[in-house]
């Protein structure tokens, strides 16, 4: 019986790549991995946006709007509706000259229970440092 | 000797980040190890037959076959990115596995490595 934890780090930008909806629909996936695994084996994600991933964090996203397609506020919202960690960097968010209003720190209005944490990059890197696998997206 | 697990985002043609991915397997399976190759987004480009060679495009179906021949290269691409890139399972080349994002994720667990080469 082990878990092996796999980080999911997301510098991208949103909508110009597919690289931070990739990541996102990855680390929900660890939500159907037993099926592949021995029984206790896990494996347990962590989501953090660092850099110009932090813009991936942003309220009210208009992307079904405006190309049909679902949102990375919508993915977002259901990894925390899972109960996944999502840690944004405090000192990007600063950089940006947002505010933690500006972001998207829960997922009340579809019954989710977790929240994002905003916090010091010293606290990703120390996720960076424990974890099993880590990938950049 | 160990397994190493290989996700890529990068499609076939337009750069070569996904021929390091294919030349990075064949370099460990040549060595003895174990690779699980995980293609989603446009990588799943890769797993189309019907190839064909040219000089000025990557060309890795070859390469792939041979990989499949030696029994220790498992490569797997995303259903639904293949799916929604008009990519069927009959246009799929032979040695191919089709799973969705999970399979990937369970690989990692028993992998020694994960290498994840993104994408455009």
């Amino acid at each position: 019986m082990a878990t092996k934890k796999l980080a999911f780090i997301i510098r991208s930008l949103p909508y110009k790549t597919e690289a931070s909806r990739l990541a996102l629909t990855h680390a929900i996936a660890s939500q159907t991995v037993e099926i592949y695994l021995e029984e206790g084996d896990n494996i347990e994600p962590v989501v953090c946006f660092i850099g110009d991933g932090v813009l991936n964090c942003l309220k009210s996203q208009q992307a079904m709007k405006h190309y049909g397609i679902t949102s990375l506020e919508q993915h977002m919202k259901n990894s925390l509706l899972l109960d996944l960690k999502v840690m944004i960097c405090k000192e990007d968010v600063d950089r940006f000259g947002l505010k933690e209003d500006h972001l998207i720190m829960d997922a009340e209005d579809v019954g989710g229970e977790t929240k994002a944490q905003l916090v010091p990059y010293s606290e990703i890197q120390k996720v960076m440092e424990e974890v099993d696998h880590l990938q950049f997206f | 000797m160990g397994k190493l697990t290989i996700g890529c985002f990068s499609s076939l043609v337009g750069s070569v980040s996904l021929d390091f991915g294919v030349k990075l397997a064949e370099a460990a399976v040549k060595k003895g190890h174990e690779v699980d190759f995980w293609v989603s987004s446009n990588a799943t480009m890769l797993s189309k037959k019907g190839q064909k060679a040219f000089k000025d495009y990557s060309h890795l179906a070859k390469t792939l076959t041979e990989l499949f021949a030696t029994g220790k290269f498992k490569a797997v691409v995303c259903e639904a990115c293949a799916e929604a890139r008009g990519y069927h399972k009959d246009d799929t080349m032979e040695g191919w596995g089709r799973r969705s994002m999970d399979w990937y994720l369970a690989s990692t667990f028993s992998a020694d490595r994960v290498l994840l080469i993104g994408g455009d």
